[in-house]
C-alpha cells in the first residue's frame, strides 16, 4: 500500500493534497470539515489588513455540458480581523496537530509589518508562512499581490524580510502573470524561500455579457479583471511548474486545475511535492479528496511506487527544448475500420485543419465506392462512411486522433524510417546553412 | 344510424390525456443539453438520409450556441414543413437511423424533436424568415394544400412566382391536417404552419376543387404552369360481402373524424377490426383504443415479420394493448338491419414469394371463424385520384393510377408538373416535400424565369 505522507520544506503532510488559500479555507469550520474529509493541510485564505468585498464576486465558462471549465473572481483577501483568523487557527491546530495549517499573508511592503504578521502567524500555531505575492486583481492596485511577484527584486526583498525572523517554512506564491516565472521563482530562493507554490490565478477577463455590455461578474454594471482558475488553467500550471522544478533547488506546491488525482499525479510528475485545489472544492465541497487519495493510491499502487518521492518529478527530464526533439522520430495515424462511426470528424480536421492526409469515404483516393469496399452498415443497414488515412501524406500531427469521438479508433502507430536521431540543434551543427541568422549589429 | 354497440363514453378529460402529443416537446434546456450531444459530422449521414438534406448538424449546432432563429432558418429553407416533418417523419428509418450514435452503440441524437424545438420557436414568435421574390410575372397554380403542393408553392414563390393553390377541402395542409394521428400532430398544428407559405405570399383558394369548381381547361388559360399535387383518394374497398353495412369505414375516413370533430363526439364501437398492417392501419387501431374502443383487432392475411408498419409504429400499438390476429384474412361482414355486427375471417399459410419478395397467403378451408365487432375499418391503402385527371389532355397515368412523370417532375402535357402521394402511390411526408420542391426547380427551369432568390 501506497503511503502518501510527503516531507514538505521539513513539515510533513498527511497527504499532497491541501486545499489552496481561498474562500473554502476562510473559517475555523471549513478548515475542520476539510481535515474530517481527508485534506493533508489548508492553506488559510489570505490574512492582512481586513478589506471590503464585492457583490458579485466569480464567474465561470462552461463548455456545453461542463460546467465551469474555467473560473475566476474578483474576490479579494480575508475580509475578517488578522486576529479572529490567526485565533481560529489556534483553535484549528489545537484540534488537528496532524494536519497542516499555513498561514497565507499578504501585507504592506514595510519591514516591520511583515515581521509583525510573521510572529503573530507563528504564535498561532502556524506550521508554515505562505507568502501571497500572486493576487491579480485589487490587492495589486495597492502595491500589494502580484505587484510584488511580478519584480524579482521586490520578491527577493520581501521574502529575505520573513526570512529575517520566521522559524517555520516560508513559502512564496508566484503569480504567473510575468513574462518568465523562473526568474521570480530564482529571486525568491536568492531571498531565502523555503518552497514556492504556484500558479497562483491568471489575469483574465471572463466573458461579457452581450444584453448589457457589461463584463463578468457584474458589480452594479461595470466589472473588472480578476484571476482565472479551474480546469482550463492545468496546460499553464504544468508548464511553468516543470521550468521551476529545472530552475529552483527548493520544493514546489502545485497548483492550478486540479480536479481528480490523475492531475494531481500530474503535478508531481513534472515536480510538485504537495499539490494545492480550490475551484474543483468550490464546486464539489470537500469530499472530493476523497478520490484524490483513494486513486492516487490505486495508482501508486499499480505502478510500485512507494512514496510520492518515487515518481515525483518524472516527467522533468522529459520535457525538453523544442531543438533537442528527434526529427527522425515519424509517427502515422491509422483508421481501425471496424471501430469507425463515420462522423468524418477526422476527415475534415485534416482537410482544412491540418494536412489533407485524410481521404472521405467518397473519395477515388479511397476507392470509388469504399461503402461497398469496406461494406460496413450500422445496426439499422445503413451504410458508415470509413474515411481512410493517406500514409505518404500523413505528418503524425495527431489531430484526427484527437477529434476522432471513438476511444481507439484511430492510433497513431511508429514508423520505422531508418535514419539515426536527429534533433534540430544538431542539425544546425552538422550544417550551418540551415542555422537561423544571429542577430548583429549590421 | 347507430352502431349495433358503442365504446363506453370516457371523461371528457381522459380523451385530452389520450391525444395528448406522444413526445412532449423539449424544453430550452434539455434541447441544449441533447444538441450539444451532437457530433457535428461532416458530410452527415442524417443529412444523406434525409429525403430534403436538410443540413441537420448545422440546425443542431446553432440550437447549442442558442441560435434558434437561424436554426430554423437551415430547417425550413430545406423543408418548409419542418414543423410537421419534425413531428411525423419515421426518424428512425431516416436521419435517426442513420445517426453515427447508433454505430457508436448510443441512442441517435433526438434529430426530430430538436428540429421541432427550433421551428417551434419561430412558429410561437410568428417570426418571418423569408421573403417573396421579385414578381417575374409567371403565374402557377398549385392543385391541393398537402404537402408537396405547399413545398412547391413555397419554392416558387420564394423565386418571385406568383402562385395560387386550389384545394377542395376547408382547410389547408392535406393529410397533415386530416390524415395523421392526431396525437402526432393536431389539425390546428398543420394549419398554423401553412402561414409559412402564406407569409410568401401564395394564395389560397379553400373549398375549390379543380374538374367541379373549376375546370383544368380554365387554369391553363390563366396560368403558366400547373403542379398537381392532390395526393390520394378514399380508401381501397376489400370487394367483400356485407362491405356496404353501416360501420365499415376507410381508415383516411376514420382518421379524418379524429381531426376535425370533438374527440368525444366521434362515434367508436365497443369491438373494432381493422383490416391491414401498414403504418396508416396503426393509426386506426391506436386512435380506436384512445377513443374506448375496448376490443381492437388488427387483421393481416400475411405474418408479423412480413409487417409493412415501422418497428416503431408497431411498438405504439403493442403499448395500446391492441391484439394482432397473424396470418387471417376477412371473409365477409355479418350484419343485421344494415348495421355490423361482426367479421367473418379465414386463417392462411404463406406460399412462395412474390415478386416482390412477399409470401403470397392462402386462405386454409375449414379454419372460418367469426370475430363480434361493431366496427370494420379498411386500412388497405388509397385509390389513387384518377377520374378528374383522365380528361387533361396529355397528362399520362400509369397503370396503378399514379400520374407519369419525368426526371423533372414534368407530366406528358409539358404545362402540367405533377409530385407527392399521386406520383409516388404513397410514401411519408418528407418525400412529397422533397418531391414537391424538386417540381418547383422543373417548373422554374421550363418557364427560364431567371431566379431570383
Amino acid at each position: 500500500m501506497a503511503d502518501l505522507k510527503v516531507t514538505f520544506a521539513g513539515i510533513t503532510s498527511p497527504n499532497p493534497f491541501w486545499l489552496a488559500s481561498g474562500p473554502p479555507t476562510n473559517t475555523a469550520g471549513q478548515a475542520m470539515r476539510a481535515f474530517d474529509a481527508g485534506w493533508g493541510g489548508v492553506v488559510w485564505k489570505t490574512i492582512g489588513d481586513p478589506i471590503v468585498n464585492t457583490s458579485s464576486r466569480y464567474g465561470a465558462i462552461d463548455l456545453h455540458n461542463v460546467k465551469m471549465m474555467g473560473f475566476n473572481n474578483i474576490e479579494l483577501i480575508s475580509d475578517r480581523p488578522i486576529d479572529v483568523n490567526f485565533r481560529e487557527i489556534y483553535d484549528v491546530k489545537k484540534r488537528y496537530p496532524h494536519n497542516l495549517v499555513i498561514a497565507s499573508l499578504m501585507v504592506e511592503s514595510k519591514r516591520e509589518t511583515w515581521h509583525d504578521m510573521v510572529r503573530r502567524a507563528e504564535a498561532a500555531g502556524s506550521d508554515a508562512l505562505e507568502l501571497n505575492f500572486g493576487c491579480p486583481h485589487g490587492m495589486s492596485e495597492r502595491g500589494m499581490g502580484s505587484a510584488v511577484g511580478q519584480v524579482p527584486e521586490y520578491t527577493e526583498m520581501i521574502t529575505s524580510w520573513v526570512k529575517e525572523v520566521a522559524k517555520i517554512p516560508v513559502i512564496v506564491k508566484l503569480t504567473p502573470n510575468v513574462t518568465d516565472v523562473t526568474r521570480i521563482a530564482a529571486a525568491a530562493e536568492r531571498g531565502g524561500a523555503d518552497a514556492v507554490s504556484l500558479i497562483n490565478t491568471i489575469n483574465s477577463l471572463i466573458g461579457v455579457d452581450l444584453e448589457t455590455f457589461t463584463p463578468r461578474p457584474n458589480v452594479g454594471g461595470k466589472s473588472s479583471h480578476g484571476g482565472y482558475c479551474g480546469p482550463a488553467v492545468k496546460p499553464i500550471a504544468l508548464h511553468l511548474i516543470s521550468s521551476v522544478a529545472k530552475t529552483v533547488k527548493i520544493p514546489i506546491s502545485g497548483i492550478g486545475g486540479i480536479g481528480y488525482w490523475n492531475d494531481a499525479a500530474e503535478h508531481i510528475a513534472v515536480g510538485a511535492t504537495t499539490v494545492q485545489v480550490c475551484t474543483a472544492a468550490m464546486h464539489y465541497g470537500f469530499r472530493i479528496v476523497e478520490d484524490m487519495i483513494d486513486g492516487l493510491s490505486q495508482y501508486m499502487d499499480a505502478h510500485g511506487f512507494r512514496s510520492i518521492e518515487d515518481f515525483r518529478g518524472r516527467a522533468v527530464p522529459n520535457v525538453q527544448d523544442w531543438g533537442d526533439l528527434d526529427l527522425n522520430y515519424k509517427i502515422v495515424a491509422e483508421i481501425h475500420p471496424e471501430l469507425c462511426i463515420g462522423c468524418q470528424l477526422c476527415y475534415i480536421a485534416c482537410e482544412d485543419g491540418a494536412h489533407q492526409a485524410i481521404a472521405p469515404y467518397n473519395s477515388p483516393h479511397n476507392g470509388a465506392s469504399s461503402e461497398q469496399k469496406n461494406g460496413k452498415k450500422n445496426p439499422n443497414g445503413m451504410g458508415v462512411h470509413v474515411p481512410r488515412i493517406i500514409e505518404e501524406e500523413c505528418v503524425g500531427c495527431n489531430l484526427c486522433a484527437l477529434v476522432c469521438p471513438v476511444e481507439n479508433c484511430i492510433t497513431m502507430k511508429h514508423v520505422e524510417t531508418g535514419a539515426p536521431q536527429m534533433s534540430w540543434k544538431e542539425r544546425t551543427q552538422r550544417n550551418p546553412s540551415c542555422a537561423p541568422p544571429t542577430p548583429s549589429g549590421d | 344510424m347507430p352502431l349495433r354497440e358503442t365504446a363506453p363514453k370516457l371523461p371528457a378529460e381522459q380523451y385530452e390525456k389520450n391525444f395528448a402529443e406522444i413526445e412532449a416537446a423539449l424544453s430550452e434546456s434539455q434541447a441544449v443539453v441533447e444538441s450539444a450531444r451532437c457530433l457535428y459530422c461532416f458530410d452527415a449521414p442524417c443529412t444523406l438520409a434525409c429525403p430534403t438534406h436538410i443540413d441537420v448538424p448545422a440546425f443542431i449546432q446553432k440550437i447549442s450556441t442558442g441560435n434558434l432563429r437561424g436554426s430554423a432558418r437551415v430547417i425550413l429553407s430545406a423543408n418548409i414543413l419542418g414543423h410537421s416533418c419534425g413531428r411525423v417523419c419515421p426518424t428512425e428509418v431516416l436521419c435517426e437511423g442513420a445517426c453515427v450514435m447508433v454505430e457508436k452503440g448510443e441512442e441517435p441524437i433526438e434529430i426530430g424533436r430538436l428540429q421541432r424545438h427550433a421551428v417551434d420557436y419561430v412558429l410561437d414568435r410568428g417570426i418571418q424568415l423569408f421573403q417573396p421574390g421579385s414578381p417575374n410575372g409567371k403565374r402557377v397554380a398549385c392543385i391541393g394544400a398537402g404537402p408537396a403542393s405547399l413545398a412547391c408553392a413555397a419554392e416558387l414563390a420564394k423565386w418571385g412566382y406568383d402562385v395560387t393553390i386550389f384545394d377542395r377541402r376547408e382547410n389547408p395542409g392535406g393529410l397533415n391536417t386530416y390524415g395523421i394521428a392526431a396525437y402526432k400532430t393536431r389539425a390546428s398544428d398543420a394549419i398554423r404552419e401553412v402561414t409559412l407559405v402564406k407569409q410568401l405570399g401564395v394564395k389560397f383558394l379553400q373549398n375549390t376543387e379543380v374538374g367541379r369548381d373549376v375546370t383544368f381547361f380554365g387554369l391553363e388559360s390563366q396560368f403558366d404552369a400547373i403542379f398537381i399535387g392532390v395526393g390520394l383518394g378514399e380508401t381501397w374497398d376489400l370487394t367483400l360481402p356485407g362491405e356496404e353495412l353501416h360501420g365499415v369505414l376507410g381508415a383516411i375516413e376514420f382518421i379524418e373524424k379524429t381531426k376535425v370533430q370533438p374527440l368525444h363526439e366521434v362515434e367508436i364501437g365497443r369491438r373494432i377490426a381493422c383490416i391491414g398492417a401498414g403504418n396508416t392501419a396503426i393509426d386506426v387501431v391506436t386512435a380506436a383504443r384512445r377513443l374506448g374502443a375496448e376490443a381492437v383487432y388488427l387483421i393481416y392475411r400475411r405474418g408479423e415479420p412480413e409487417m409493412p408498419a415501422f418497428a416503431y409504429e408497431y411498438q405504439l400499438a403493442k403499448q395500446d394493448a391492441v391484439s394482432f390476429l397473424w396470418q387471417t384474412q376477412p371473409v365477409r361482414v355479418l350484419g343485421t338491419n344494415g348495421v355490423v355486427t361482426g367479421l367473418e375471417c379465414v386463417r392462411t399459410e404463406l406460399g412462395a414469394p412474390d415478386a416482390k419478395g412477399r409470401r403470397t397467403p392462402a386462405p386454409i378451408a375449414g379454419t372460418e371463424f367469426t370475430l363480434h365487432v361493431d366496427m370494420v375499418v379498411r386500412a388497405v391503402g388509397q385509390q389513387p385520384v384518377t377520374d378528374s385527371l383522365r380528361g387533361v389532355r396529355g397528362v399520362e397515368l400509369q397503370k396503378n393510377g399514379t400520374v407519369k412523370i419525368d426526371e423533372r417532375h414534368q407530366t406528358g402535357n409539358p404545362k402540367y408538373f405533377a409530385g407527392g402521394d399521386c406520383t409516388n402511390g404513397g410514401r411519408e411526408v418528407v418525400d412529397a416535400v422533397a418531391e414537391g420542391m424538386a417540381a418547383a426547380r422543373g417548373v422554374d427551369a421550363w418557364l427560364g424565369a431567371a431566379r431570383k432568390k
